[in-house]
Formats: structure tokens, sequence, C-alpha cells
């Protein structure tokens, strides 16, 4: 076994190109020290060659496809008549055997068990999507972090007056974002900058605190979204702060600890106000 | 029939357009869409059930609630959308089936390789193997639940982190170790010498 378990998983994320930009980058380092983890990687990558190289697939058969076509023809057909279960009696099967799965298709409790089950799917859906599209923010918007460090390009307009940010998005965005003063707290002003985030264009007002960037990330909230309070979350080894005021969405994104972008939070809020 | 019953009154009027019109267009729409993922789903099943009779079933079943709750889809990512269908009729399926309990053991699975698997697919073993697809095969379908699944969505279907934590409804962080876990499982049965060294 290696000497590395933790970092296993992220081997074989960095393998199938799952990681963000700085999981990669720890990951590359990591294995350039670490022969075990290396020949972690090989094996791996041995290993999804050798599956890679294998038809491990099956293709349905003639059969399946004829009785789901008809099926289709069926329920497309059958909107006022005969009830589909009348119908599913004349689907011609091949079975090894009379009970089994094909009993359970027919009868009653399956019918309520895939009642339930088209439900739970349909839940499912509903319930597990917006989840993850707001992981999927969350990555973005610190990745959109990470870049602004990476590449030296933090702010568009440098500046630590306030006055000048402010007008520099106008007509750049087509809100306002509210830029309070917060130097003498402990948070000065460093500029502003336009981001894309999840297909639309957002402004970023970075600011920092001793040598730590913070990235607000400003963009106008979805009009069904309820209002929000201050979400905190660790996400990636970075903090978020995402709330919500005057019909704009507010995420802040630092490696600070959470207690300190909840403090700077709490401060933007009193300061933006009027 | 006893689920006579149920289908008509519950199913019609939530899921179904009123017009015929609408329903061509859902299952040209349908066809266009969901049935090119037809050899995928029966594929995945297949893994899941080791048994292409049962498999056809899941198939033919969720196919059918595909279709049915085709209204419900948003228009993205069908194939996720499609599989996770495929993936609960499966469950619903073998829940249903007292006596083999084959997805028994789909949850929370932590262990290692069982003794007895080793010897069975010993490197020595697997060499004499004449097919070695059949064989690559088998070898998967030893694997146990949930980390056969997991590997398969990702190895075959090639599907993200991301869509597989979609369907198997968990978070993205444990589809990573379950994916890790499962190949450091297959490797272990399938590359000479590498289980050797990795519990030495």
């Amino acid at each position: 076994m290696s000497l590395h378990p933790d970092k296993i998983p992220l081997i074989h994320g960095f393998v199938d190109g799952e990681l963000d930009a700085a999981n990669v980058l720890a990951i590359e380092a990591h294995l350039k020290g670490c022969n075990d983890c290396r020949a972690e990687l090989a094996r791996i990558e041995e290993l999804r060659g050798l599956l890679a190289s294998t038809k491990l697939g099956d293709r349905a058969s003639d059969r399946l496809r004829e009785w789901v076509d008809a099926m289709i023809d069926r329920e497309s057909g059958a909107a006022s008549q005969p009830g589909p279960v009348a119908a599913r009696l004349e689907t011609p099967r091949r079975r090894r055997s009379g009970g089994g799965i094909t009993a359970h298709v027919l009868n009653g409790r399956w019918a309520s068990g895939a009642l339930a089950g088209a439900l739970a799917a349909c839940l499912a859906l509903t319930v597990a999507v917006p989840q993850l599209t707001r992981t999927d923010i969350q990555d973005q918007l610190i990745q959109s972090h990470i870049r602004s460090l990476l590449v030296g390009h933090v702010v568009d307009v440098e500046t630590s007056n306030r006055h000048v940010v402010k007008p520099w998005f106008n007509g750049k965005v087509d809100f306002a974002p509210p830029v309070p003063e917060l130097a003498d707290e402990g948070f000065p002003l460093v500029g502003g900058r336009l981001d894309y985030v999840d297909d639309h264009e957002v402004a970023a007002i970075v600011y920092r605190r001793r040598l730590h960037t913070i990235n607000l990330f400003v963009r106008p909230a979805k009009t069904l979204s309820l209002p929000i309070g201050g979400i905190t979350t660790r996400h990636e080894g970075y903090s978020l702060v995402r709330w919500t005021a005057d019909g704009l969405e507010f995420w802040a994104v630092s490696d600070l600890d959470l207690q300190e972008l909840k403090l700077f939070h709490e401060l933007y809020i009193a300061r933006a106000s009027p | 029939m006893t689920g006579g019953r149920f289908w008509p009154r519950l199913v019609r009027p939530t899921e179904r357009p009123t017009e015929p019109r609408g329903n061509a267009d859902k299952a040209e729409r349908f066809r266009l869409v969901m049935l090119p993922h037809m050899d995928a789903a029966y594929s995945f099943v297949r893994y899941l059930t080791k048994d292409p009779v049962a498999a056809e079933d899941v198939v033919q079943e969720a196919f059918l609630r595909a279709y049915r709750s085709f209204d419900t889809w948003r228009g993205d990512a069908p194939k996720t959308w499609l599989f996770t269908i495929v993936r609960h009729c499966f469950l619903d399926i073998v829940q249903t089936q007292s006596g083999r309990g084959q997805a028994r053991d789909i949850d929370g699975w932590t262990g290692s390789v069982p003794a007895e698997l080793i010897e069975r697919h010993s490197p020595e073993s697997l060499l004499a193997e004449k097919n070695e697809a059949a064989m690559l095969r088998a070898t998967i379908e030893q694997l146990p639940e949930p980390f056969r699944e997991t590997l398969i969505l990702r190895e075959l279907e090639e599907l993200s982190y991301k869509e597989i934590a979609a369907i198997a409804r968990v978070p993205i962080g444990t589809v990573m170790s379950r994916l890790a876990r499962a190949r450091q499982m297959l490797a272990e049965l399938l590359l000479p010498g590498a289980s050797r060294e990795a519990r030495a």
C-alpha cells in the first residue's frame, strides 16, 4: 500500500482530469517527490489501459429494441385508450421461468413500486440538481479566485479609492455593486475586475486582509431566489460566504479562515447599506 | 391485474399530454434523445444484474418509466437522466425479489477483496483464460457493489464524477473514494505481482 492513502483519491481524480487547478498543482508537486504514489499512478494507468483496450460493453438485442419501439408507439398512440397494463400483456417475452421478474412486473405490488420509483426519480432530479449546480458555482468561483491570483490579474482597475472603483463598473455591468470603504477595519480595497462565471458577467471587487486576497463576486440575484443572510461554507480549502441584498447576490471567496471572512461579510453589509 | 387500477388513474393526468399531436412530438423527441443510449443502459444493467435476461427486463421497465416521465426531463444530460431511472428500476426489481439478494451489499461495503476471489482469479489462472475480454468482464462482475457500479459508470460509460454522483445520489467525494477502491481491487485481481506488493 502506498505511504499516502489520503492522496490516493486525488491521484485517481488527477488521472480522470477531475481536479481543479489548485489540486492538480498540489498533486503534481507531491508525485514528483513520492515514489510510492508515482508507482500507484502507473498502476492506475496500466489498469485503465487494460480496460480501454477491451470491449466491455454490450449491445441491446434486436428484440429489446423492437420492444421499446413498440412501447413508444403504444404509449404515444394510446392516449385515450386502451389501458397501458393491457398493452403490457401483449408484449412478446422469452422467459426461462414463469416467475421472477415477470411476475413482479405484472402484478399490483410492482405497479405501486414502479410509481413510487418514478416519483422518487422525479424528486431525486429536482432535489439533486440544484445542489449540484451550487457546488458547480462554488467550484467556478474558487477557480476564478485562484486564476486571478495565478496570472497576477487580480484587478482591472487598481485603486484603493472606492470612488474610482464604483464608477468603473458603470457601463461594464448593468448593476451597481456597492463598494464600501473598509480599510480602517483591516480590509483595504485593492480594486475591481470583470469576471465571467456561470455564463454571465460578474463584478469582482477585491479586498485584502493582511496577505490574503478576498474576491467578492457580485451578480444580479435570480428572480426566484430567496433572500440569503450569509451562508458560509468551506470548499476545497477555501472559505465562501454567500448572501443577497437589494437584488444582488454576493459571494466572498478567500483562503482566509471562515471567521475572518464572516467578519468581512458583516462589515461589508453594515457599510454598504446607506 | 390488480395493478390495472393504479396506472390509468395516477399516471395519466400528470404525465401525459392531452393532445395526440403532442404525443407524436414527444415520441419523436424521445426516440431521438433517449434511444441512442440503449446500448449503454443495457451494458450498465448487465453488469449490475450479471444476468442478460434480467437486464433486459430492467431496461424495458426503465424505458417505459422514462417515456412516461419524459415531460419532467429538463433538456440537459439525457444519459444521466436516463441512467438515474435505470438504476432505480434495477434497485426496485432487486429489492422486490426476496430470493436473490443480488444488490444486498450495494451500500456500505468497505472491506478488502475476499480471499477466495484472489484465489480464483490469480494471475496464473487468468492467463489460462482463452478469451481475455470474457475474463475481464467476469472479473469486473466479481467486484462488490457499490464499487462495480462506480467503475462501470466511469470506465465504460465515461461519465464525469459529477454525473456519477447524480446517478448514484452520493457526494462527489464518495464517488472518488469508491472509484479509487474499485480500481485498487481490480488492479489486485488483474495486474500480475501488484497484489503481492500492495499487501506486503
